[in-house]
């Protein structure tokens, strides 16, 4: 009978919140875009027409065309894809190591802890552009493998935030008693300890989305990221710098682009923050 | 009758030792010498003050602590010797109720679950859990129809029947009851302690019941053991620890708790002086020592052995009050 309140609760506090309603309401237009980027871009993303190379934004063209004469705006609307999807697997690969690590540190302490804690810090004080340039490096250029590289960065944040919440919650009386009556240290992780932390969890995850995002399109624009003809932003970017003078809407619209994300994420990310977890307001 | 719980010789020791790098040789003994047994049915008060080292007795009880040695026998089953087929009977025998009503409970769970979780851990249906769910909850004296609530929506004395609820799921035979009613109003307090001697009763459980109130410990147990840091100082029936006790110490505490009746309180109390002094750098001697007005030399350097009356009214004193 009173099952669903709490989740009316978070509804209603979610309605409230201005934050987050702009935040949703980007995201929501970026993934309508995503998924009927064929349809709304008028020309194939790659479809090259040298009748109208570097051309101003027009009523035919409306951020212009580029140096081949593709059309910028098909491009910028696929590059939407390769953003969410940057965003997903970035989000996903970090949130798979970091609440893994965080967890296992967290519930057994002891020298498993020391290990992964000191590999946590190593991380930490390696600036992370530098340590993921290294692993492109190592690893070879590509999106995916850039996005990897990026994920193998930022594990460590969540790592340590889940590990502290671990402690504090595997002292609670109910996990003691989960282990009184026989749970195994496998379930009481995962079945007792991480569902305290799923809504700390949301929150850290679309706070840092963002950064996912401008790390990946750091590395496209530094060509070690998504390669050509690729729409990717970042790439986008990088190729328009040599035309900045004369056609600056080569780098202006992809950037706008980038812009508009990412602020959608941010404001997402704030409002859940003050919605599921206000003790990490102060942070 | 069969002893259901026999301690002997308890000691658990903590190392004050942090990491690789600062090596502290001192240990803190949270347990020192423990022996007590609990016969089949029964129900035994353990008291004493804050750090006296019940809580960490009850935790190597319930196996959630390793002890530094001794030997803890359950039903017939050594602790220290159990395999994996005799701790798979030990975690169904035994159950446990914490103190805090909010954190006994998995505040993402709902009442149903957590109370039916023991039950399908150890293979039993889902279908039948579910009607052993309702059973349980009846005879905590509880509706049904918060099967369906999540903690957060109960209030401290409807969370910690759901507790006892759930410990009741696997029908078990030793209850420990650390201190199950310390967070909750005055006029609760004595619904659940009533509440769980009806079960107790019913259901022929024996009990630990861990608790600093007093008087309720005088109400409710068969027999009383007195910890002070450590040391197990006095055991016998309630009757004789309360009326008689032997040990200062007891004696001390007994005088502290409330007097209920109003027409005796301007008595005078004799209550103990000072703290209990630290864990980590005891002397040779008793433990009670700087505190206890009965103190001579030899208490300071030799550590009072039990002392066993006929009676089974066991108390470790040098000077033991007639």
């Amino acid at each position: 009978m009173r099952r669903d309140s709490k989740w009316r609760e978070t509804l209603r506090a979610c309605l409230k919140n201005k934050n987050f309603m702009i935040g949703f309401l980007i995201l929501v237009s970026i993934i309508l875009i995503a998924i009927f980027a064929e349809q709304i871009g008028p020309y194939e993303y790659t479809a090259q027409n040298p009748s109208v190379k570097m051309s101003a934004p027009s009523a035919e063209h409306w951020f212009g065309t580029d140096e081949l004469g593709r059309d910028v705006f098909s491009r910028t609307v696929m590059g939407t894809r390769i953003t969410l999807w940057v965003a997903f697997l970035g989000a996903t690969l970090a949130l798979v190591i970091g609440v893994s690590v965080g967890v296992v540190c967290g519930y057994f302490g002891g020298w498993v802890d020391r290990i992964f804690s000191f590999l946590t810090d190593l991380t930490w004080c390696i600036p992370g552009t530098i340590l993921a340039l290294a692993v492109v490096t190592l690893i070879g250029k590509g999106l995916t493998n850039s996005v990897i590289a990026i994920s193998l960065v930022s594990w460590a944040t969540y790592a340590r935030s889940v590990r502290a919440k671990t402690m504090s919650l595997r002292t609670m009386a109910f996990v003691e008693t989960g282990r009184a009556f026989g749970e195994s240290s496998f379930s009481l992780m995962f079945r007792y300890i991480l569902p305290n932390i799923v809504p700390s969890l949301i929150v850290m995850v679309s706070m840092s989305l963002p950064s996912t995002v401008m790390s990946t399109t750091t590395l496209s624009f530094l060509g070690l990221g998504s390669q050509a003809p690729s729409p990717d932003w970042g790439l986008a970017l990088s190729n328009g710098i040599a035309y900045i003078g004369r056609a600056p809407w080569l780098s202006v619209f992809p950037g706008l682009a980038l812009v508009y994300t990412v602020l959608g994420f941010n404001l997402l990310g704030d409002g859940l923050r003050d919605i599921l977890d206000p003790h990490m307001k102060s942070m | 009758m069969a002893a259901m719980v026999e301690i002997k010789d308890l000691v658990k020791n903590f190392s004050l030792s942090q990491g690789i790098w600062a090596k502290d040789s001192r240990v803190i003994k949270a347990v020192d010498k423990v022996s007590f047994s609990i016969e089949e049915g029964e129900i035994v008060g353990l008291v004493g003050e804050s750090g006296s080292g019940k809580t960490t007795l009850a935790r190597v009880i319930l196996g959630l602590t390793p002890m530094t040695s001794g030997s803890v026998v359950i039903d017939g089953i050594d602790l220290a010797k159990a395999g994996k087929k005799d701790r798979d009977k030990l975690h169904r025998e035994i159950a446990v109720v914490f103190q805090d009503p909010v954190s006994n409970l998995n505040p993402r769970q709902t009442v149903e679950s957590s109370i039916m979780r023991p039950m399908l851990l150890h293979g039993i249906s889902r279908a039948e859990a579910r009607r052993r769910a309702k059973e349980v909850l009846d005879m905590v004296k509880m509706d049904e129809r918060y099967l369906d609530s999540y903690p957060h929506q109960l209030s401290g004395g409807q969370l910690q029947r759901i507790a006892i609820a759930r410990a009741l799921a696997l029908s078990p035979k030793i209850m420990i009851l650390d201190e199950p009613t310390s967070a909750l109003d005055v006029s609760i307090q004595a619904q659940i302690f009533n509440l769980l001697l009806d079960l107790q009763e019913q259901m022929h459980l024996t009990y630990l019941v861990i608790t600093h109130d007093l008087n309720a410990v005088k109400y409710i147990s068969d027999k009383i053991a007195v910890m002070y840091l450590g040391k197990l100082v006095e055991f016998g029936s309630t009757e004789e620890v309360t009326e008689k006790p032997r040990h200062p110490y007891t004696k001390g505490l007994m005088k502290a708790a409330p007097i209920l009746d109003p027409r005796m309180r301007d008595r005078k109390k004799e209550i103990i002086d000072g703290e209990p002094g630290s864990m980590m750098d005891l002397g040779t001697g008793c433990r009670f020592y700087a505190r206890c007005r009965y103190a001579s030399p030899e208490c300071q350097s030799h550590d009072p052995q039990m002392d066993v009356m006929e009676t089974g009214h066991q108390a470790a004193c040098h000077h033991p009050l007639k």
